[in-house]
């Protein structure tokens, strides 16, 4: 019977090829779009470390004074001094903890002739890596007593062992950074979250390639790497120093993994602000302890055109749904004289409305290979976007399915109301004006 | 014409009149809102900045030792000025639209404190000597740093510099002392102060607020002997020489700071990049408006010819009695006319509770009203074009039609 009901959808299909096409083409539009740019949104709004992000928590605390603070309605910086995060990473509260920031490292080539060049450069602790996951090809990280003893170590990415070494073993090696030697301890295989967590507030990209390089913080600080962002809150004579300077620069992440782990280390940090306002150093008693869902929402990282354009794409979906809806219903009002005649000769009310929506499923699965189609050509479109992460817009799994899901639901919606319309039409009537 | 008739049609045909309604209705709010999206993106691209932006080009030199800037700065600007085509070339710490800002908060009298929030947070200009020049900004009152000034004037591991005098932007000038002549008033914070010796024409900072257009202005201007701060070469030329002479200059430069990176960019490609995702926001919406535009015309197109195969005798019969064809083509202008009419209405309604609803969730500004009937005639005037096709089709039954039987 469905074989039947697909065979008059056919020939019902190709009798007007106009309208078919143009009905066809206009949900194909709708999906294309739509699909396009949830698979944007998609990208910019996942999950950078899936498996761990529950445990991931971003401490915040705020050394400012109390000029224009409001109690509950101010939020804690998002950055701290040196002073604090050092303090929080040497108590040892969570199971892992790491401070970083972000500099500009210069690498000079190894051959003489070459020109050195910039890259993405992290100031971290020893932590960082088994905290976050860091998955390596060659060596591992350096060590907390590396940490202390301001080793000159570094961790190199494997797009920067590539360029220098041809990809090969370089632990051991030395590069030569901002005009000082680093020994490589370790080189990474490809890392890079998207987004990159644990580079918000501390004004780095939030898409796109891993940094390139690894240096324990100390080390860097002590050769006069600065960082990307310094926010100071008291007027400073000197921000070269920024370890003894007013001024907030690094970020801190803890790894807790369950709770009561989560509400021990909270008011261990809630205690460590009060002592800081007994000290007089602190004035705002608020803190926060964000997980990476919750610290990238926060620090809104999703840009909001991503959003306006999804909003823009489903309105268009529903006046291409609207539209297909009337071209429907135009051509099965046409056919109101056969559907009197299947009637009359014993086809039910329910047959009808089959055939009607069976009419509308291949109208949608139509258009919606065409709008997978059309969908593809947007995102080879988005990937030639100026954005940071145009270079990562394809379509997966997931949301080739969704298209045809979509696509399906669509044109069924649409066909309802022009199926229904079918089969309760009196059948003598139509059969008499024939 | 009468109307009366129409109207009897229509409510015989509920749920394709309803169609057609809402399908406009759609379109109508959705075009509003797109179309001042648009226009507003389109306004922060096009934002005034007061610099010779067609004849700048900028070297940014990182990596040099800060040790040696006081005799490398004047060696490169030196090395610089001898590349044939350059009309002048100077130093500053950053340029607008660069993305790289140096920002500090002011306050007008002596106790302001750094986190005051009645201070004003404004993006500070270190001008080597020339650069005003270079720059072309452009002096409204007051005048330019003199010599002195310019040899005095450091920042070294400070996050002020030691001068005492500024230039402002118009915008901070009328912001701070509105109704006032800034010159001779001060700038305070802790024990620095800045007294205003000019204000100049608006120039960016180096980076914008989409929000605020007002604070995309709020730059301040301060001399500077070579310092480390310094890392952006201004180069001014035709604007025909800029290639040739930003390729020669990241040589130049390259050659004589080997441990150093040299990068150019012309100042009007800068620009361009600091708007790339601003433009393609743009292309693809008014891409988006396009194809919607052309899907509700295609609905319109294909109900009509459908309402008017389903109206063949009944035109046929109009015609027989005595209608023109006149008539008959006014007959379904009018109506497609009343359901835009409605469809308008509807979907204006509906634009201005999108653009409240987006005003609360995203940093959007109120649509000014004029876009309302401006989306609202696009649509009617897309309804008359779209409805032209089916209505000369109906037209062109033969009053004979009426004759047949049905």
């Amino acid at each position: 019977m469905f074989g039947y009901y697909i065979d008059i959808a056919v020939r019902s299909l190709r009798r007007n090829k106009v309208l078919t096409a143009l009905m066809i083409l206009t949900l194909a539009m709708g999906i294309g779009a739509s699909i396009t740019t949830l698979t944007v949104l998609k990208l910019l709004s996942g999950d950078p470390i899936p498996q761990k992000s529950a445990r991931l928590f971003y401490p915040q605390i705020d050394p400012n004074t109390l000029d224009g603070y409001v109690a509950d309605k101010t939020k804690p910086d998002t950055i701290m001094t040196y002073t604090d995060a050092m303090s929080l990473l040497h108590a040892h509260r969570a199971k892992r903890q790491a401070v970083m920031a972000l500099t500009q490292a210069k690498i000079v080539p190894q051959h003489a002739n070459d020109h050195p060049y910039f890259t993405d450069g992290v100031m971290t602790t020893a932590d960082f890596f088994g905290m976050f996951d860091v998955p390596f090809q060659y060596g591992g990280s350096w060590t907390a007593d590396d940490d202390e003893s301001r080793a000159p170590l570094v961790v190199i990415a494997d797009f920067l062992n590539e360029k220098m070494f041809g990809g090969g073993n370089s632990v051991g090696k030395i590069i030569r950074i901002n005009d000082h030697d680093f020994r490589i301890v370790g080189v990474l295989k490809h890392w890079a979250p998207q987004p990159r967590f644990y580079t918000q507030g501390l004004a780095g990209r939030d898409y796109g390639d891993g940094d390139a390089v690894f240096m324990p913080l100390q080390t860097a600080r002590s050769m006069d790497m600065g960082p990307q962002d310094t926010e100071c809150f008291a007027s400073v004579t000197d921000v070269q120093h920024l370890e003894t300077a007013p001024c907030e620069w690094v970020g801190l992440w803890v790894e807790l993994d369950d709770s009561a782990a989560v509400a021990q280390y909270k008011s261990f940090l809630d205690g460590y602000v009060r002592q800081q306002i007994n000290l007089g150093r602190f004035k705002r008693s608020d803190t926060a302890l964000l997980d990476v869902m919750g610290w990238l929402s926060d620090q809104q990282v999703v840009p909001d055109d991503a959003k306006l354009q999804v909003y823009l794409a489903f309105g268009f979906l529903l006046i291409c749904v609207v539209n297909t809806v009337g071209l429907l219903l135009a051509k099965c009002l046409r056919r109101s004289r056969e559907i009197g005649v299947r009637r009359a000769l014993g086809a039910t009310r329910g047959a009808i409305f089959t055939q009607f929506m069976v009419e509308a499923g291949i109208v949608g699965l139509t258009g919606g290979l065409l709008g997978l189609v059309l969908a593809e050509l947007g995102l080879l479109g988005v990937r030639h976007e100026p954005a940071e992460y145009a270079s990562l817009a394809y379509l997966d799994i997931e949301m080739f399915l969704l298209t045809f899901v979509v696509a399906l639901v669509a044109s069924l919606i649409a066909g309802l109301l022009p199926a229904w319309r079918a089969c309760v039409m009196a059948p003598a009537p139509q059969l008499k004006a024939a | 014409m009468d109307v009366l008739p129409i109207f009897a049609s229509l409510r015989k045909h509920r749920i394709p009149t309803l169609l057609i309604v809402m399908e406009i209705a759609l379109a109508c709010a959705v075009l509003c809102n797109a179309v001042f999206m648009i226009s507003r993106r389109i306004g922060d691209i096009h934002l005034p900045n007061a610099i010779a932006e067609q004849e700048i080009t900028t070297i940014k030199l990182r990596g040099t030792d800060p040790k040696l800037v006081t005799s490398d700065i004047p060696r490169n600007l030196a090395a610089l000025r001898n590349i044939a085509g350059v009309q002048a070339a100077a130093i500053a710490s950053t340029v607008p639209l660069s993305h790289q800002n140096w920002g500090w908060s002011f306050g007008l009298t002596q106790a302001s404190s750094v986190t005051d929030q009645n201070n004003t947070n404004v993006t500070l200009y270190f001008l080597g000597e020339g650069a005003d020049k270079t720059f072309g900004l452009q002096l409204r009152e007051g005048r330019f740093f003199n010599a002195t000034e310019y040899a005095d004037s450091t920042v070294g591991n400070a996050a002020l510099p030691t001068t005492h005098v500024v230039i402002v932007n118009e915008t901070v000038a009328k912001q701070l002392w509105p109704g006032q002549s800034a010159l001779g008033k001060t700038i305070y914070s802790g024990p620095n102060y800045f007294t205003v010796v000019g204000v100049v024409a608006d120039v960016l900072r180096p980076f914008v607020s989409t929000q605020n257009e007002q604070k995309s202005y709020y730059a301040t201007f301060y001399p500077m002997a070579p310092d480390p701060a310094l890392g952006y070469y201004i180069l001014r030329s035709a604007p025909a020489d800029r290639d040739r002479i930003m390729k020669e200059a990241v040589q130049k430069l390259q050659e004589i700071n080997p441990a150093a990176v040299a990068t150019g960019v012309t100042y009007e490609s800068m620009r361009d990049q600091y708007f790339a995702n601003t433009s393609s926001m743009v292309w693809t919406l008014t891409l988006v408006c396009a194809v919607m535009l052309a899907v509700t015309a295609f609905g319109i197109v294909g109900l009509t010819s459908f309402w008017v195969g389903q109206r063949r005798r009944q035109i046929g019969i109009r015609r027989a009695v005595g209608a023109t064809r006149g008539d008959i083509l006014r007959y379904f202008r009018t109506e497609n006319f009343l359901l835009s009419t409605v469809g308008v209405i509807i979907g204006m309604g509906m634009a201005f509770a999108i653009n409240l609803y987006l005003m609360q969730h995203y940093e959007l500004s109120r649509m000014p009203w004029y876009y309302l009937p401006g989306g609202a005639i696009a649509l009617w005037l897309l309804g008359q074009f779209a409805v032209m096709g089916p209505a000369m089709r109906a037209a062109a039954v033969p009053p004979v039609v009426a004759t047949h039987s049905a």
